[in-house]
């Protein structure tokens, strides 16, 4: 049975049927009883969105007025009539040394948005460039057994973006590989369930930054004579510990809570533990496994952030910390922009679970 | 009582039953939950044996004990008390010499039909070849009528068919008895005697002593060698036992036409009334 997939089906699988609209808008396939549908499926989230950007916009304004105001004001008061004046044309002027420092407008964050694109580019191509230069260099290195010299430039943000993506799936397996075979035990064996549940529901509510500093404990000792960088294993490691827990509570539950029925079945016809577990138990708690891995994920993206931040680990939790640091006049709407970027990543992760989900488990789950 | 039983059933069918030999021995079976506010006995006293090749269906009012009694035959329900044995041997436990078709379908739904009876298959014919286990399921699920559907997920097929799998699911594995607890209770009457129809032509062949579990009065005289009917619990045993003379194989038209149908159909209600 092969079934053709089109891009409508694809759409619908990952749970954004809504584009689906949109195609049909312009194939002009749309149906007069369609038309409300359409309205309430596409016109009003853009109608959303430009309210909620102007707003915002409104709100950066007033913001940048009130900061305004009162540096106008601080000049009056300690520097005099012509300190304010000077003050107020140097604002006015949009000269960088006297910005306010507030919420950033929808246009600067658009603007940083795009200077960071600009910035990858310079990037890459001075990366391309060291490569090409250094290959044959690197070639002889390698021939004599020594290290190759590797391009330590600053990463872009688009790098600081596949870093990140890089440390949240191998702690997104860490957890895997160690909540479900630790979950499936739990669920088959009252006993075990027993002597484990006190250790879930007491590390369950533990926030991140001391499961961080947990690992760093761990994990710096047993580094001690590596000479490389920890940061990267200590990150992803606490956010796995961190985000297990969801994982090893649902698969627990879903294998403790298979249908009585397929249990009988498989009592009547004798079959052995193995078999039980990989023929019955299993297949029939994959929907809440998958349930589990997909709040495993989006906790996992959630906390990386946090995390990565404390490591000094590479990715966008850094890229927030230094330029929350860095106090640059850019900083703010940078921000912003990684705000958006972490929401949007964390959104396709969950779409790409669903997917998965869909894809293996036999009960069909409609997204929300 | 079990000598009554004995009594009947050797007179049974003017003697031309098959075999007397005693298949399922049900003694002073009891069934006890012991409960906050003491015990409370829904099996007492019960006693029931079932010959070789032997359909026998039993019908009571809901909650005297028949799903209780079928589950402690297949093993899966503890024995408070009495014992019960397969061809002279004490049941431990479940086991595929017992094979269930439950109310519910009760099929591995991300299972294909197929795999569905193979899971059975598999487990009692272990030393078969693979292409030996796969033609014997694939014979019974042709048999239920489902050779269409050998690799449609369970989860796609109706209610009528799951339980035509599980027909096919239970016979495949050669059981020494059937038990069957109301398997058609949640079809459709239609559906119901399709059902019956293909169960009986089955059995037919195969000839595996049968326990049903029905709250049909026809369908309990249709299929049925013997009704068995359970007087209402607690405390609930064989009230009466009713033998079905008419000749097999059968077809509802002629069982429906038989002058003797409404003297058991009314025996059957006239028990249940009272």
């Amino acid at each position: 049975m092969k079934q053709s997939l089109t891009l409508g089906k694809v759409t619908k699988f990952m749970g954004l049927g809504f584009l689906s609209s949109f195609k049909d808008l312009f194939t002009g396939k749309l149906e007069k009883e369609d038309y409300k549908a359409f309205l309430r499926k596409v016109i009003v989230p853009i109608a959303s969105v430009l309210l909620f950007i102007g707003l915002w916009h409104l709100g950066a304004k007033s913001l940048y007025n009130v900061e305004a105001e009162f540096r106008i004001e601080k000049a009056l008061n300690e520097q005099g009539q012509a300190a304010a004046d000077e003050m107020a044309a140097c604002i006015a002027s949009g000269d960088i040394s006297c910005q306010p420092n507030t919420l950033p407008s929808p246009s600067q964050v658009w603007a940083s948005f795009q200077s960071l694109l600009k910035d990858h580019a310079l990037i890459s191509a001075d990366k391309a460039a060291f490569i090409e230069k250094t290959a044959a260099l690197n070639e002889k290195r390698v021939a004599e057994g020594k290290d190759a010299i590797v391009y330590t430039g600053r990463p872009s943000f688009v790098d600081q973006i596949f870093r990140s993506l890089k440390t949240v799936f191998a702690g997104f397996f860490l957890a895997l590989l160690i909540a479900v075979p630790l979950g499936i035990f739990i669920g088959l064996s009252p006993t075990l369930k027993s002597a484990f549940n006190w250790f879930i529901q007491i590390f369950k509510p533990v926030s991140p930054v001391v499961w961080y500093l947990l690992v760093f404990m761990i994990v710096k000792t047993l580094l001690i004579d590596s000479s490389e960088d920890s940061s990267f294993s200590i990150s992803f490691i606490a956010v796995g510990l961190c985000s297990m827990w969801a994982t090893l509570v649902n698969t627990s539950m879903g294998v403790s809570s298979v249908d009585k029925d397929y249990i009988n079945v498989a009592k009547v016809l004798k079959l052995g533990n193995f078999q039980k577990v990989f023929k019955v138990v299993l297949p029939s708690s994959l929907p809440l496994i998958f349930t589990g891995l997909k709040i495993t994920l989006s906790v996992a993206w959630m906390v990386l952030i946090a995390i990565e931040l404390l490591a000094q680990s590479p990715g966008l939790g850094l890229f927030v910390w230094e330029e929350f640091q860095n106090g640059a006049n850019d900083s703010n709407a940078k921000i912003i922009v990684a705000m958006f970027v972490i929401g949007i990543i964390g959104f396709l992760l969950d779409r790409l679970m669903l997917a998965i989900q869909n894809w293996v488990s036999f009960e069909k789950t409609d997204a929300i | 009582m079990s000598t009554f039983i004995t009594d009947t059933a050797k007179t049974a069918h003017n003697g031309i039953f098959p075999s007397n030999e005693v298949m399922l021995d049900l003694k002073d079976l009891k069934k006890v939950y012991p409960t906050p506010k003491g015990d409370y006995v829904v099996l007492e006293h019960l006693n029931l044996q079932i010959r070789k090749e032997e359909f026998v269906t039993i019908i009571g009012h809901s909650g005297c004990g028949k799903t209780t009694m079928l589950s402690m035959i297949a093993g899966l329900n503890p024995i408070s008390g009495g014992n019960i044995s397969v061809l002279g041997k004490h049941i431990k436990g479940p086991g595929p010499d017992r094979g269930v078709i439950f109310q519910a379908p009760s099929l591995m739904p991300w299972m294909t039909a197929l795999q569905n009876v193979m899971l059975g298959v598999n487990q009692v014919f272990p030393h078969a070849t693979k292409g030996q286990r796969n033609d014997i399921a694939k014979y019974y699920l042709q048999k239920v009528g489902l050779e269409d559907a050998f690799n449609k997920r369970a989860s796609d097929l109706s209610q009528g068919m799951q339980q035509r799998v599980g027909i096919a699911r239970a016979f495949a594995i050669k059981p020494k008895v059937l038990l069957l607890d109301e398997p058609f209770g949640m079809l459709d009457s239609l559906t119901r005697g399709e059902l019956q129809d293909i169960l009986i032509e089955i059995w037919n062949k195969e000839k595996i002593t049968a326990v049903m579990i029905t709250h049909d009065v026809d369908e309990a005289i249709f299929l049925a060698d013997r009704v068995v009917m359970m007087t209402s619990g607690p405390r609930a045993k064989i009230g009466d036992v009713l033998d079905i003379d008419f000749e097999r194989p059968r077809s509802r038209k002629s069982v429906l036409e038989h002058d003797d149908y409404y003297k058991y159909r009314k025996h059957l209600i006239d028990f249940l009334e009272h």
